[in-house]
């Protein structure tokens, strides 16, 4: 048995980012199958524009079209691509500087092998079939035959923008392992077995549940494992009417701190089997276990709550936990 | 050895609202740190140093931005700092910009900090769900809630105490024009308002919002060609444990610890007597009864009187939140720099239509977490004599 | 300013932590041999302040259970910041040299193994036009690599070099992730992997945590013969773009010229790319004569938002003992070299 659990979670949120004037100068040209570049006071044309000029720190307004085509500055073979790259097969990011802009712009370049890349190699965009107006426009560069231009060629004014681009959405979905700390993974454990496991602090002598890597007073780990009763007294607590993104369970229902007997810290959980109005700082209520072939190395093991029908605990008894 | 006097002489805010579509988050925070410049008559070439803060990156989605806003923000070249503290951040923020002036590091110090609400969810990005674990209580509000509740038992307040401080800041908001909700609200209709997280009703929380806010803190000799400046007369940060056997989560002992530490620093015996406005973080209404309390503005139990006597108010004995505070406007990276801010715009005499008359010191207070981080400062329009 | 020291450093770095991306249990043991080797206890620490990524751990206020490990009854004086220990550091230098406290306890740690490390960082660029792209960190460094090769400025030698020194160095470190010395032939004669890096001119992905300890004049001196006094310290940042020059650092050289680097005989690079050890000691000026990453650096073991202030523990660790009088160590943050921060430690001040 592993030291820790753990298991796969995923943290994903599609981003609504609204992109400014400048940037969306950028992407409404990238919708229309241009590339805006912007012209900053020291003299260069970059691509994207940056919203602000690097000297005077102004807001950026002069824009110029550039080519679709240009040269390689510099590349990278990616030869392990990650999720949501361009290609899920080996390629190059390149830095390619477009005819007409003097500083280079990132993107993928599609070709097989690190053989078919070098620098100075003429490139030209492939553009996606279809245009949004982001950065993914440009589905990639590949390579090109023809020579670089004269580079004295004037370089034009955009046209103007007709429903300009305002915002993006990015999805943005990373995956990851989560471990449980080792005392929580005792906890958790014990869970699976219909126990309710917390530890003693050997500094302090307060008993917590779930136990801690350390105790929050004074820094010592939790050692003594204590099993604690499944009974205990709601302290205080909160109905939730409110739904949210992500939520599991119907509102309204009651949201609570159970102070277990023997513990020294409350823990959060629901309280169900009677009507949310009737829920009391100080009642006393009971674990409700799902049936045990559902159980897992999870706090849902636990349904909910639900009142002893015991006279209430009397408020100096927990009044030091609110 | 002292600390080096400093003085805020700018202060810059955005337009708050549900969704800044207009903006990039460059534009954003530039049109608070542009605000903040012209305030203070300088350019981003007069700073030599910025200090960015904000709350959880998953807010945005973008890992430690202040990485990619560094050449918007004119922060190429120059040193850069980035604080995140949970929603004391904003507080902190400005006190780490603080003292790179008062250890005499830099003279000259611009600090934003920001939240761009829309671009996410906050209340996906606090209840990503952890393994093994359960979504019990539903964001903020949720989290809430049942210390409220602890404080309503405790102190015996009567239960439209909450309702009493909604309406007053939403209807203060009226004089601010910056503020995201503008709206006159009147006890009863705070009370008629849905009970979204029992004890709290929709119209005693705070919204989400978009926006920014930024400081110029400066040297002695810096702020001697200023007409106003907003001297800091003191700052504090204390953290505390999320949870921990027996912890206080009504009136916590950092919360306590650091006004005490703090109004000693500021040479403040009575807070009440010496303080002319505050402007403490309340995103929730009950919590204004409850920080009274806590920052020693009146005794345990004793704050929902302060508040319902109308002492709170803005012709009280000590107005709270003049401004509207977090109640009215919620970029919760920037909330504790808006309060921050506002406490100087007051000693400055520059708060506009807000404005305490003959404001003298100000208190700017934010906390984070479950109640656990705080972020305090004081200002005065006078320059401290210690 | 105020004389302050680095008197306490603690590490553990791994391949793999089998534990929580809050990493308390690897924090509790940390704050245990620095309260060994200063004789404090968590009392007398007059300021803490702690660096780690909620992007790293993969949720928000990653950080908030972090001062479990400190034991927060009383309450403390406490901050964090979204970057490097070093960072971190710095803002408790800065917070002792206002005079409000003495001393300092800060920290950093980061569980890099919990998702898919350069992917994750991907999510550090312009959310715009970039991100959407996944650029990962180790293209963003090929690129940077690249550039330089192209311009003649350095070679494949030149970066198998930095690589051999590295892991032969990191023999002696028992924290090192990878280690072993061959010779810049066999470097030379191994595959290239993201071409023009081979895997030994990436850090490999560690997990990891560190501490250090500040003190101020007479606090220092109880607790050390010989404290490294940190006699300069300096940060700047350059624009992200990746289309600048990206065979320079201006931050990095702007760093260098804000400090007196005059007679440094040891430098802690905090290089995770072997080519980026070569820009950075352009940078610094530093000659042929100074002792280059003696722990092995970042080549090494690198772990998140702890291994540029693992440089000025590893520098302070130097001074300390007499193997140096004067070091300069280094933290970078960002792609290819875009923040930097450097400090000098000196045995005698």
């Amino acid at each position: 048995m592993s030291r820790t659990l753990s298991a796969p979670v995923t943290v994903a949120f599609d981003y609504t980012r609204s992109t400014g004037p400048v940037l969306g100068r950028f992407l409404t040209g990238l919708r229309d199958g241009v590339v805006v570049a912007g012209r900053t006071s020291d003299g260069h044309v970059v691509v994207p524009p940056p919203e602000y000029d690097p000297v005077t720190h102004a807001a950026l307004e002069d824009f110029v079209e550039v080519s679709s085509e240009g040269t390689v500055t510099s590349w990278t073979w990616v030869p392990e691509p990650v999720k949501h790259q361009p290609f899920d097969r080996p390629f190059a990011f390149a830095l390619v500087t477009l005819d007409g802009a003097t500083r280079p712009l990132l993107h993928a370049l599609d070709v097989s092998s690190p053989d078919e890349v070098s620098t100075g190699m003429r490139v030209r965009i492939r553009w996606a079939e279809e245009r949004v107006g982001a950065i993914t426009d440009i589905a990639c560069f590949e390579p090109s035959d023809s020579p670089a231009p004269d580079p004295a060629a004037p370089l034009g004014a955009p046209a103007g923008a007709v429903d300009p681009v305002t915002g993006i959405v990015v999805p943005v979905s990373l995956d990851y392992t989560y471990a449980a700390s080792p005392e929580e993974s005792a906890f958790y454990r014990g869970l699976a077995e219909g126990r309710i496991l917390g530890q003693r602090c050997p500094s302090c002598g307060k008993v917590y549940v779930p136990p801690r890597a350390a105790c929050p007073s004074d820094g010592t780990p939790t050692a003594e494992e204590v099993e604690l009763s499944q009974t205990g007294t709601v302290t205080t607590f909160c109905i939730v009417n409110v739904p949210f993104l992500g939520q599991r369970i119907t509102p309204p229902y009651v949201s609570a701190y159970v102070l277990l007997d023997g513990a020294d810290i409350a823990f959060l959980h629901l309280i169900l089997d009677c009507p949310a109005d009737e829920v009391r700082m100080g009642m006393r209520v009971k674990a409700v276990w799902k049936p045990r072939e559902e159980w897992g190395t999870t706090i849902e093991n636990i349904s909910h709550f639900a009142p002893t029908g015991d006279p209430d605990a009397d408020f100096d008894t927990y009044k030091h936990h609110l | 050895m002292a600390k080096q006097p400093a003085a805020v002489v700018g202060v810059g805010q955005t337009h708050h609202r549900a969704q800044r579509a207009d903006v990039s988050m460059a534009g954003l925070c530039r049109e608070a740190i542009d605000r903040a410049l012209a305030d203070a008559g300088m350019t981003l070439d007069d700073i030599d140093a910025i200090v960015v803060g904000k709350a959880p990156d998953l807010f945005e989605g973008v890992m430690m931005p202040e990485l990619f806003l560094a050449e918007s923000l004119g922060a190429a070249g120059k040193p850069l700092l980035r604080v995140h503290t949970a929603g004391s951040v904003g507080g902190s923020t400005a006190i780490v910009a603080a003292s790179l002036v008062q250890s005499g590091v830099h003279k000259r110090v611009l600090t934003v900090a920001y939240e761009k609400q829309s671009e996410s969810n906050a209340m996906w990005a606090l209840s990503v769900p952890v393994p093994f674990n359960m979504p019990v209580h539903a964001g903020a509000g949720g989290y809430f809630a049942p210390h409220v509740r602890s404080y309503i038992r405790r102190s015996g307040a009567p239960t439209h105490v909450g309702a009493i401080v909604a309406a007053k800041d939403r209807t203060n908001a009226l004089k601010n024009p910056y503020a995201h909700l503008r709206e006159a609200k009147t006890v009863e209709q705070v009370l008629a308002s849905q009970m979204l997280w029992d004890p709290i009703r929709y119209d005693e929380t705070c919204p989400s919002s978009d926006g920014a806010c930024a400081l110029v803190i400066v040297d002695e000799d810096t702020a001697a060609a200023s007409p106003n400046p907003a001297w800091i007369h003191g700052t504090v940060m204390r953290s505390e444990a999320t949870t921990a056997a027996e912890r206080d989560q009504v009136n916590p002992q950092a919360s306590r610890d650091a006004a005490a530490a703090l109004f000693k620093q500021a040479g403040i015996t009575s807070p009440i007597d010496e303080i002319d406005a505050a402007e403490i973080y309340v995103p929730f209404s009950w919590f204004e009864p409850m920080w009274l309390e806590s920052l020693g503005f009146a005794e345990e139990g004793g704050g929902w009187k302060l508040t319902e006597s109308g002492a709170t108010a803005m012709d009280g004995r000590i107005p709270v939140n003049c401004s509207g505070g977090v109640m009215s406007s919620n970029p919760i990276g920037a909330s504790g720099m808006l309060r921050f801010g506002e406490a100087a715009l007051q000693v400055r005499g520059a708060a506009g239509e807000h404005q305490v008359d003959g404001a003298r010191k100000a208190l700017g207070h934010a906390y984070g977490g479950g109640s656990q981080f705080f972020a305090m400062w004081v200002v005065g329009a006078d320059k401290p004599t210690s | 300013m105020r004389d302050v020291a680095v008197v306490g450093f603690a590490q553990r770095q791994m391949p793999e932590f089998d534990g929580s991306p809050t990493c308390v249990e690897l924090l509790v043991p940390l704050f245990e041999e620095c309260y060994e080797q200063t004789g404090w206890t968590r009392r007398d620490v007059g300021f803490w302040c702690s660096g780690s990524s909620d992007y790293l751990a993969g949720r928000s206020f990653s950080f908030v259970q972090a001062v479990d490990a400190i034991g927060v009854i009383p309450p403390v004086n406490e901050s964090h910041v979204e970057m490097d220990l070093a960072w971190a550091m710095y803002e408790a230098w800065v917070k002792i040299q206002t005079g409000e406290v003495d001393t300092a306890l800060v920290y950093a740690f980061g569980k890099s193994s919990a998702g898919t490390l350069r992917r994750t960082l991907s999510l550090q660029l312009e959310p715009y036009t970039m991100t959407p792209l996944w650029p990962d960190t180790v293209s963003l460094a090929g690129l940077q690599a690249r550039a330089g090769l192209d311009a003649g400025l350095w070679d494949e030698r030149a970066m198998a070099e930095v690589v051999d020194r590295s892991l032969r160095d990191a023999e002696a470190n028992e924290y090192a992730v990878r280690k072993g010395g061959s010779s810049v032939e066999e470097l030379l004669a191994r595959p290239m992997y993201a071409d023009p890096l081979r895997k030994h001119d990436c850090a490999p992905v560690t997990d990891g945590a560190a501490a250090l300890v500040l003190a101020a004049g007479d606090k220092a001196r109880e607790v050390r013969e010989r404290p490294a006094w940190l006699t300069g310290a300096s940060t700047y940042v350059d624009a992200m773009t990746m289309s600048r020059d990206l065979t320079v650092s201006e931050s990095a050289r702007r760093c260098a010229a804000a400090l007196d680097l005059g007679g440094v005989d040891t430098a802690e690079l905090h290089a995770p790319f072997s080519h980026q050890e070569l820009v950075l000691r352009r940078e610094a000026g530093l000659g042929e004569d100074v002792r280059i990453n003696p722990s092995g650096g970042a080549l090494a073991s690198n772990p998140m938002f702890s291994a540029g202030g693992i440089r000025v523990g590893e520098a302070a660790r130097r001074i300390w003992d007499g193997r140096s009088d004067k070091a300069l160590a280094h933290a970078t943050s960002g792609p290819a070299l875009q923040q930097n921060f450097m400090c000098t430690l000196e045995g005698t001040i």
